[in-house]
């Protein structure tokens, strides 16, 4: 273990830097397992929404409510995130940190644009259309299951952003690398989550 | 299975001793509390034989295998025994399918719906937080705490809440059923071969007074069930003093209904003087016997409520500007309204 | 060497809010767990004593059903789970032959936050009234309708941060098991301690973030007017009982397979025996684990599922009972031809078995549906699940405790106490719990906070009261001996039992800070006792000795968990009128709570800021009286 933060003798990076280290396998492999936990969390969530999706208490419905072409352009929006944070560590492995940063950039742009769209989105039930937290057992589902997903959204943001950061002042190094790779894997994981909420809630909502 | 008969009886007879005939599981008073009661008791039995197997095994491995000084040499390290274990995989699998069959079977003999049944008598169940309302849609008569019901009848139930979830439970005559708000209403029936009072109680945590909250199952002739349903609809029996009649219209009344007067919104009290209880737990029959003990009962509940049955939703009459003298008056009429059946 | 790093190091108290070692997390469990154990315990105490006589007016009905919601969430949520995870941390990383964790930590983080949740969670008793709906917090008895204090918020809140910290450990258990084994310890090679806590902890992290989306839900509903159990609001009641179950079962078994491994552990070493049938134990541990996730609406039964599903879940839980049954013939013939010395461990490990069984068969008499309806909710599952987890958990953790003293603390329990200890517990346990069978049977329901005279229970009452309060001394003699071995002096040998089978007992008690000098090859299952077998008197180093890699003490985790503590209270409070009106204004327009997560969050912040390289203890550092032969 004793050689566990150094870089290869010659001073180069392994071509696979995020599994170099133990600490870099440890935490790709306890990564996985949470996003298992999570998985649990959001089928939840889901198994939830399902329960009371048509319990709307005399609010507004699904159908009433959503706007197909909102929703698919956030979806759009996101699935380009997922993309170019598959960009990202193509690049990483190629040890091109400049690219890397781009293309991180760019994932974290466009996390913001979606995060703005659903902001946009829940004003709009909510002053607009009357629709809020205590409208309904269907409202209450839908915010909880839509805003937890934001809000993973939004914590990527910030969390990538802040390795953004650490790229541009430590470069990339066999403790940058395990980070970035990992944030990729919950970029892709909250990606899967939304398209089953854009199936489940949304398309479902406008058509069942 | 014939092995297991003797001891079945032995069990019968060691756990009839159990508890009271009206509130125990281990003496049942109708067919569905036997059906349920048999199940238990060959659940008990198979697991009795495992409990045996085990202890036996134990006692003497315990006994036979200590640490002596004489041991020098280290045992023999075994592995495992495949055929030991097959064994004690196969046997316990066999154990449970015995008791897996009678309880499918069991399981959808007591899922049977009753609620379309012509022969059937039907009850709206309303639980409260802490009493019992029961609806008799078919008679238009609603009463509370004292279920009567007809000898050899099938009582339907349809069991439901007004606030949060209770459970019904008849130990002597069935097992329990959760009463949950709209929505999801639970169905079951059962039925009193025996006349009797039968103790209900429930027996999911509702507040403060669950403990309080029991009930009362009354099976009587066909003939007196008959008496009691036109007691039921008789006009409600007036009180004579002018004065306190009028405040039991303003004060009682506005929750109560009696006869064909008054709200439904607490405990309907039409007859309340006959019942076997006060506010469910000041048993009519059980106090002391000297003087009233039904009068003794309403002027305790009726003086503080709160005291009686914590938590309770009733005002105390006190709080309502009653003065002592007017409701000793009231405990009076009610615990002299009796109906005659 | 040339990567060393100096590092601070903290003496006292700093010492152990910064500690990452795995070993003095532990003992950070054992004490607060303790602690959380002797609340839920003096609760049990007033309980009783308020069952004590019919009619008894000791204690006021609603305190009691405080005392009854409190009992059981802090003896399941606070009490058992901490102690087992001391164990876990105790003894994990030694028998796999690692110097530490997977992820150090976090292993601090998931401690800090468990405690925070805890003491939020008890804090209710002086801040305006405990949780009282039951540890099962039905609704919609546990709405704002029916239970307007706050008790139902700390219950929820707290148990939400205590569960994070529960999963987190969890986590890290189940990457340290996967990685960090020593060379040659292949899976079907590890102790059955570390199969049973590496089971344990991936149901931790498939059952955990179930209820803590149940509590989210019910939060949002009790602050925010959200109406998921709302009938008004469209809501289903009935969907909260699914998720707490679908958590709830999972957790019976999340407590008690680590007992299971317990118990798999002392049995063999008293009784000089590698355990018997040990693939077919693993085979077992996993096969309980799957099923216990689908059994979870047999506590449902009464909730009126219909006969379908009433059949299906009777007969899924009824195959429990198949290897359930199988362990329990495997300890029982692991003695079979052994030589079995009774010391206080092994007294409790025996104990166990005979005790889990009556509980394992009355589970088995509960699954069958129709039956259960005359069970469910009375005294007999009262008795059924103390049975299990008194007779099961609590059984195994105090076998395990009396087993691995030494090793954690470097002192032998005194036999003499521990006997004491075992008799008047386990006589009192029967005497309380064996009774509550029959007033089951009887027709006394379940959480009553007292009942009428005349239907024949008061007898047996009193019984169960009076065995509870010998359950209380047993307990008093076994902190009496904790109290005792420290006032010894530390210095017992490596292997004090002398029959020790496993890795722990191959290094000093207690182990330097570093656990191993050498990450020891392993040759086989019982490692230690292979190498004893062959003649050895110590393990085949898989490393030439050198310089040790150690993580850095912190304080960021008890940092973050002040964090979420604060922010817990925060979103509790923010829809209270306070009568200072500066009160009102940070908590309502919820100042308190972004300050709490901005505390958190800013920790984490710091720590992937900067990197943490620890440091290195050098060969000439490794502790002189290491190493010593029992």
């Amino acid at each position: 273990m004793a050689n566990v933060h150094t870089e290869h003798g010659n001073g180069q990076l392994p071509q696979y830097p995020e599994k170099a280290t133990l600490e870099g396998r440890n935490k790709i492999l306890a990564f996985w397992l949470f996003l298992g936990g999570e998985a649990v969390l959001f089928g939840t969530l889901f198994a939830t929404f399902l329960t009371l999706r048509n319990q709307t208490n005399e609010g507004p419905t699904a159908a009433e409510l959503f706007s197909l072409p909102l929703t698919a352009a956030a979806t759009f929006i996101l699935l380009v995130s997922s993309l170019t944070s598959v960009f990202a560590i193509q690049a990483l492995h190629r040890h091109k940190v400049k690219e890397l940063i781009t293309w991180l950039i760019v994932t974290v742009l466009l996390g913001i644009g979606f995060l703005a769209l659903e902001i946009y989105e829940f004003y709009e039930y909510m002053h607009l259309e009357n629709f809020g937290m205590t409208t309904s057992a269907f409202s209450s589902a839908f915010y909880t299951l839509v805003g937890f997903h934001g809000a993973h959204v939004a914590f990527g943001v910030l969390w990538i952003g802040v390795l953004i950061g650490q790229l541009y002042k430590k470069g990339l190094t066999v403790v940058t690398a395990p980070k970035i790779y990992v944030s990729a894997m919950y970029w892709h994981f909250i990606d899967v989550v939304w398209v089953f909420i854009f199936t489940v809630v949304y398309l479902l909502g406008k058509v069942g | 299975m014939k092995r297991l008969l003797p001891m079945l009886a032995i069990f019968s007879l060691f756990l009839a001793g159990c508890g009271r005939e009206d509130l125990s599981v281990l003496r049942p008073q109708g067919p569905v509390a036997q059906g349920q009661y048999d199940l238990i008791k060959l659940s008990i039995s198979i697991m009795l034989v495992v409990l045996v197997i085990v202890f036996a095994i134990s006692a003497y491995v315990i006994i036979k295998f200590r640490r002596r000084p004489e041991h020098t040499e280290m045992p023999e390290q075994v592995e495992g025994n495949f055929k030991l274990e097959v064994i004690w995989t196969v046997i316990p699998l066999i154990l449970v399918l015995v008791l897996a069959v009678p309880t499918v079977k069991e399981v959808f003999a007591f899922g049977e719906d009753h609620a379309n049944d012509k022969n059937a008598i039907q009850v709206k169940v309303n639980a409260h937080q802490y009493w019992w309302e029961f609806e008799y849609p078919q008679f238009g008569i609603t009463t509370a705490q004292d279920l009567i019901i007809p000898t050899n009848k099938k009582i339907a139930f349809e069991l439901k809440t007004s606030d949060v979830i209770h459970s019904f439970w008849v130990p002597s005559l069935s097992g329990k059923l959760d009463t949950n708000p709209d929505g999801t209403l639970n169905r079951f029936s059962f039925s009193a071969p025996k006349e009797g009072v039968y103790r209900g109680k429930c027996a999911e945590l509702c507040g403060p007074s669950h403990g309080f909250m029991e009930f009362k199952v009354k099976s009587v002739s066909p003939e007196s069930f008959e008496t009691w349903k036109a007691a039921m609809k008789a006009p409600m029996v007036a009180i004579e003093d002018k004065a306190l009649a009028e405040t039991f219209k303003n004060q009682c009344l506005t929750c109560h209904a009696v006869g064909d007067q008054g709200t439904a919104v607490g405990p309907n009290l039409t007859g309340v003087g006959s019942r076997e209880s006060v506010a469910s737990i000041l048993l009519n029959s059980e106090t002391n016997d000297e003087g009233n003990p039904v009068l003794e009962n309403m002027k305790e509940w009726l003086h503080d409520p709160q005291l009686v049955k914590p938590g309770n939703k009733m005002p105390s009459p006190k709080d309502l500007g009653l003065t002592d003298a007017e409701i000793d008056g009231i405990a009076e009429y009610l615990a002299n309204y009796k109906l005659e059946y | 060497m040339a990567h060393a790093h100096s590092v601070k190091r903290y003496k006292g108290l700093m010492d152990w809010l910064t500690t990452v070692d795995h070993k003095k997390i532990a003992i950070l469990y054992l004490l607060s767990g303790g602690l959380f154990f002797a609340i839920g315990g003096f609760e049990a105490i007033l309980i009783r004593l308020q069952l004590i006589k019919p009619m008894n007016d000791m204690l006021e009905a609603q305190t009691f059903n405080e005392l009854i919601t409190m009992h059981g969430t802090t003896m399941i949520f606070l009490g058992v789970m901490p102690i087992v995870f001391a164990l876990m941390n105790a003894i994990i990383p030694l028998q796999i032959g690692a110097r530490d964790v997977a992820f150090p930590f976090l292993n601090s983080l998931g401690f800090w936050t468990f405690l925070f949740g805890g003491i939020l969670l008890n804090l209710s008793w002086v801040m305006g009234g405990a949780p009282d709906a039951g540890w099962t917090s039905y609704t919609p008895l546990s709405s704002t309708m029916y239970s307007p204090s706050h008790g139902v918020d700390f219950y929820t809140v707290g148990l939400q941060i205590a569960g994070l910290g529960t999963l987190i450990g969890g986590l890290n258990f189940l990457a340290t098991i996967i990685t960090m084994r020593a060379p040659g310890m292949s899976y079907m090679r590890m102790p059955m301690f570390t199969w049973a806590s590496f089971v344990t902890s991936a149901m931790i992290l498939f059952a955990f973030p179930a209820i803590t989306v149940g509590l989210v839900l019910l939060t949002f509903d009790r602050v925010l007017g959200a109406n998921f159990f709302n009938v008004d609001g469209g809501g289903n009641p009935v969907l909260w009982q699914h998720i707490f179950w679908i958590f709830g079962h999972p957790e019976v078994y999340i407590l008690i397979l680590p007992a299971f491994g317990i118990i798999s552990e002392v049995i063999p070493t008293f009784a000089r025996k590698r355990l018997f049938g040990y693939s077919s134990m693993v085979f077992a541990t996993i096969l309980i684990a799957f099923l216990g996730f689908m059994v979870w609406a047999h506590h449902m039964f009464t909730t009126g599922l219909g006969p379908v599903a009433n059949a299906l879940f009777s007969i899924s839980t009824m195959l429990i009972a198949v290897p359930t049954g199988i362990k329990i013939f495997n300890w029982l013939f692991t003695m079979w031809g052994g030589q079995v010395k009774f010391n206080t461990a092994n007294l409790f490990a025996v104990g166990f078995i005979p005790t889990f069984t009556m509980g394992g068969v009355t589970g088995v008499m509960l699954a069958s549906a129709p039956a259960d309806f005359q069970f469910h909710d009375t005294y007999f599952v009262v008795a059924h699940f103390h049975y299990v987890i008194v007779g099961g958990m609590v059984f195994g953790l105090l076998s395990g405790l009396h087993y691995w003293w030494p090793k954690m603390f470097g002192r032998v329990l005194n036999e003499t106490l521990g006997k004491w200890t075992f008799w008047t517990f386990a006589i009192g346990f029967h005497m309380t719990f064996f009774v509550q069978h029959f007033l089951g049977l009887m027709g006394m329901q379940r959480r009553v906070f007292t009942y009428l005279p005349n239907q024949g229970f008061d007898t047996m009452n009193l019984v169960s009261t009076v065995g509870a309060f010998l359950m209380g001394v047993g307990i008093i003699f076994f902190t009496i001996n904790i109290i005792k071995s420290f006032m010894q002096p530390k210095g017992c040998a490596n292997d004090p039992w002398e029959d020790g089978r496993t890795l722990e007992w191959t290094i000093p008690s207690p182990p330097p800070e570093y656990n191993f000098k050498q990450i020891p090859l392993v040759r086989g299952l019982d490692a230690y006792w292979k190498e004893k077998a062959a003649g050895n008197t110590e393990m085949t180093p898989a490393e030439p000795i050198g310089p040790i890699h150690m993580p850095s003490p912190t304080i960021i985790p008890f940092v973050m968990s002040v964090g979420i503590f604060i922010a817990g209270l925060g979103l509790m409070f923010s829809g209270e009128e306070f009568s200072s009106s500066f009160m009102s204004f940070i908590f309502n327009n919820w100042i308190v709570c972004g300050l709490g997560l901005l505390i958190t969050f800013g920790s984490m912040l710091m720590r992937s800021l900067f990197d943490d390289h620890g440091w290195h203890i050098e060969p000439e550092e490794f502790e002189e009286e290491g190493y010593k032969h029992g």
